[in-house]
């Protein structure tokens, strides 16, 4: 698009190029666990029209829409990309790819990396040609994040890096890690964190998938053995890696809030899914499923004002804690209602209304990836209302 | 596009009055008037019209400032905070909004005695226990070339003191609104004791006599005037709820840093610092709520069904959860008259019923989102 186009002669060229572009195929909304394209080297496409709807979004940097388009996006700003959310929820078109590297180590590297890190790393990421997964959490690292002890000793020109991640979502099909690792064990434990970017094919490296809840394993184990990490691979300062952490967190709870319950752009309302299928609605679940929708509704448009705000400088500054916590307790008691509407064929494994229980269970994970809802909520008590620690 | 967010003159515009506010109208203010069984404060109300909120949705032309609905929802805002007694949503919210959807010379008049002030409206549309004015049953009969009013309505807002009133009644193919003084000939007022010490009445009309000029729009077609009045008053209604929860939930977090039991600051204690953090998203959420029902009517009014529906019904959960946790977290002290948490507690509960319940709005949710 053009400088100095309007709103409406950008939405008409995108609409145009959708109409042209969007497989049919690929007009079904989608966004269920196997809808997704993740990308990656390991990644094996369902389809020949998944395979054209990346390529296509990705020549026009649509992947990644409002990234700069040297980092392989189309530098969209607010108002366009209000409209490219609504061109595509109009014609229910599945979203190209999506994957840890355009929700949280993008946004990281875009704000901590230089320019160097961000033209090397992002283009891949837009094309879905590598894979990134998040080595945070550790076995003694959970809540109490700051808490890791993945160490990496310094050896001069890289960093020998020895310890356990913990459900480092998709590590198996991943082709790279950015993880939190102590680089120095002598300082406070918030100051002693770096930020590394690790290949996943490096020596030493070994995952090993937990099956969960849901019977599906998308989280794993990591441990590292004598990796080598070249210094180059660092995001931020040494030792200072727990602000991008904090700041990729934010990301992380933005996306966990709005995406698992489709509330940004074309999300369907809970009503229209129940109706859809051959559920049973009594009265109070009914009453329930309504109120679920007034709050998704409202949630929806919180999301919305608070990048409106970042867009006219007012920083929600720990907006993403309250939007984390209100958007996954919204979409536990969401699938709750549609595990209740699906009765007993709800309760099958891939049964008449598909994934429902797997969906269902999956969701338990919400509230506490990412920072659970307690963890939030002790955030806004500190940082909004100045409550006492 | 609009955004949602707040714009420089509407920051200004919530700055400039609650400076105001603060010290024409502090809840000590409301509790005065309380004390006296006062329902009306006619020198704060020419202030207000002075500063052209009376006005802020009538046109220019006619002496108002013509603001906008989500200035008059700032407003409406900023009056909750401090529980402000006026007739702003009746009269210069909801009355100028119907009025404004007829152009002839009367209605240019009436607005612009809305204006300046000097004429209060209330609006005679219930008549049973819930808000519901497609079940109106009050009849207007044509007689010659008018009509005579009769039936009761209840809980007319500011009916008791109002100068005239909008009645909702039957005529003989649909729903007709008149705007008739409220001293008519066989008008009979009685004024209700209510929980929140304002001003609501129940109202007897018995052969009243209208003429056509007193239809405002089109006979057997009050919805197409009330509708927007309505809706314009339950955006309103809802941002004065978020101001009253936010007053009330700013005393709260402030009692929560100060009283001290066991030794501490029972702010200190995670039950309660979850309660509010909760309450606290949940306030957040349901401003935007509001944002966006502002920036709808005045952008896409045609199509601000839902987003004002969505608001009321938010703002109504939110309030009454606000209004409980801050007598729950303030103890004892909180069940006092002598505290004004009571205050805020009757005010979320009249707000609450008044222009729709919860499930009233969110039957309308319901509706529009495919249930």
């Amino acid at each position: 698009m053009s400088q100095g186009q309007t709103a409406e002669e950008f939405r008409a060229e995108l609409r145009d190029w959708l109409e042209a572009n969007c497989p049919q195929e690929m007009r079904d909304g989608g966004m269920t666990e196997d809808g997704i394209c993740w990308g990656g080297k390991n990644w094996v496409f369902t389809s020949e029209a998944q395979k054209q709807w990346l390529e296509r979004c990705a020549a026009k940097g649509y992947t990644v829409p409002t990234w700069p388009k040297d980092c392989g996006g189309a530098a969209l700003n607010r108002e366009q990309e209000k409209i490219f959310t609504e061109e595509m929820g109009r014609i229910n078109a599945r979203s190209p790819l999506e994957s840890f590297g355009i929700w949280m180590l993008g946004p990281a590297l875009l704000h901590f990396g230089t320019q160097e890190q961000k033209t090397h790393y992002l283009p891949p990421i837009a094309r879905g040609e590598v894979r990134w997964c998040q080595g945070y959490s550790e076995p003694g690292a959970g809540s109490d994040l700051a808490n890791v002890q993945t160490h990496g000793a310094d050896k001069g020109d890289h960093w020998l890096v020895n310890g356990q991640k913990i459900w480092t979502s998709y590590a198996d099909q991943a082709d790279q890690i950015f993880a939190l690792v102590r680089t120095d064990r002598e300082a406070k434990k918030h100051l002693g964190i770096s930020f590394l970017l690790i290949d996943m094919e490096d020596a030493g490296v070994e995952t090993r998938p937990i099956k969960m809840i849901s019977g599906i394993s998308p989280f794993c184990e990591t441990f590292f053995t004598d990796v080598k990490v070249p210094k180059a691979n660092i995001v931020g300062t040494e030792n200072r890696g727990w602000d991008v952490a904090k700041y990729l967190l934010t990301h992380e709870r933005e996306m966990i809030s709005g995406g698992g319950a489709g509330l940004s752009g074309g999300g369907r309302s809970l009503g229209a899914v129940l109706t859809d299928t051959l559920d049973t609605l009594d009265a109070t679940l009914r009453a329930d499923a309504m109120r679920c929708e007034i709050d998704a509704l409202a949630i929806g448009l919180t999301l919305e004002r608070y990048k409106d705000q970042a867009e006219a400088g007012q920083g929600a500054g720990d907006a993403s804690a309250m939007l984390k916590y209100m958007g996954t307790e919204l979409n536990k008691q969401r699938h709750e209602i549609m595990m209740t509407a699906g009765g007993s064929a709800a309760l099958e494994w891939d049964g008449d209304v598909g994934n429902r229980a797997g969906d269902w269970l999956r969701t338990k994970a919400n509230s506490i990836e990412g920072g659970t809802s307690e963890v939030m909520l002790s955030i806004v008590s500190r940082r909004v209302l100045g409550l006492p620690a | 596009m609009s955004k949602l967010v707040l714009t420089e003159e509407e920051t200004m515009l919530a700055d400039m009055a609650r400076g105001f506010l603060d010290g024409a109208a502090p809840v000590t203010a409301f509790r005065k008037l309380r004390d006296a069984g006062e329902t009306h404060d006619a020198k704060l109300w020419k202030e207000m019209a002075d500063m052209g909120w009376a006005g802020v949705l009538v046109p220019e032309d006619a002496g108002g400032s013509d603001m906008g609905f989500a200035a008059a929802n700032v407003l409406a805002g900023e009056m909750g905070k401090t529980l402000v007694m006026s007739p702003f949503l009746s009269t210069a919210v909801m009355a100028a909004t119907a009025l404004r959807q007829v152009s002839d010379a009367r209605a240019k008049d009436a607005l612009a005695k809305i204006a300046s002030g000097d004429v209060t409206y209330a609006l005679a549309i219930d008549e049973g226990i819930k808000h519901d004015p497609d079940a109106t049953t009050m009849e207007a009969k044509a007689d010659g070339n008018g009509f005579r009013l009769s039936g009761k309505k209840t809980f007319v807002v500011d009916g008791a003191m109002a100068d005239r009133l909008l009645v909702l009644a039957k005529t003989e193919n649909g729903l007709t609104l008149f705007d008739i003084p409220a001293d008519r000939a066989g008008i009979a007022r009685e004024k209700s004791n209510m929980i929140d010490a304002r001003d609501a009445a129940k109202i007897d009309f018995s052969n009243v006599e209208a003429t056509g000029d007193d239809v405002l729009g089109q006979v057997d077609d009050a919805m197409s005037v009330l509708k927007p009045a309505l809706q314009a008053g339950q955006a309103a209604l809802a941002a004065e709820m978020a101001g009253l929860t936010a007053g009330a939930f700013d005393m709260t977090v402030g009692y929560l840093k100060e009283r001290k039991q066991f030794g501490t600051e029972i702010g200190r204690f995670q039950a309660l610092q979850h309660r509010a953090a909760h309450l606290w998203c949940e306030t957040e959420v349901t401003a935007s709520a509001i944002l966006n029902a502002g920036r709808m009517m005045d952008n896409d009014p045609e199509n601000a069904d839902l987003a004002v529906s969505l608001a009321k019904a938010k703002a109504t959960s939110t309030a009454i959860l606000a209004v409980q946790e801050g007598v729950q977290m303030h103890g004892g002290i909180g069940m006092t008259d002598a505290f004004d948490m009571g205050f805020y507690m009757k005010r979320a509960r009249v707000g609450a019923e008044w222009l729709g319940d919860f499930s009233y709005h969110a039957e309308k949710v319901a509706a529009l989102r495919g249930f």
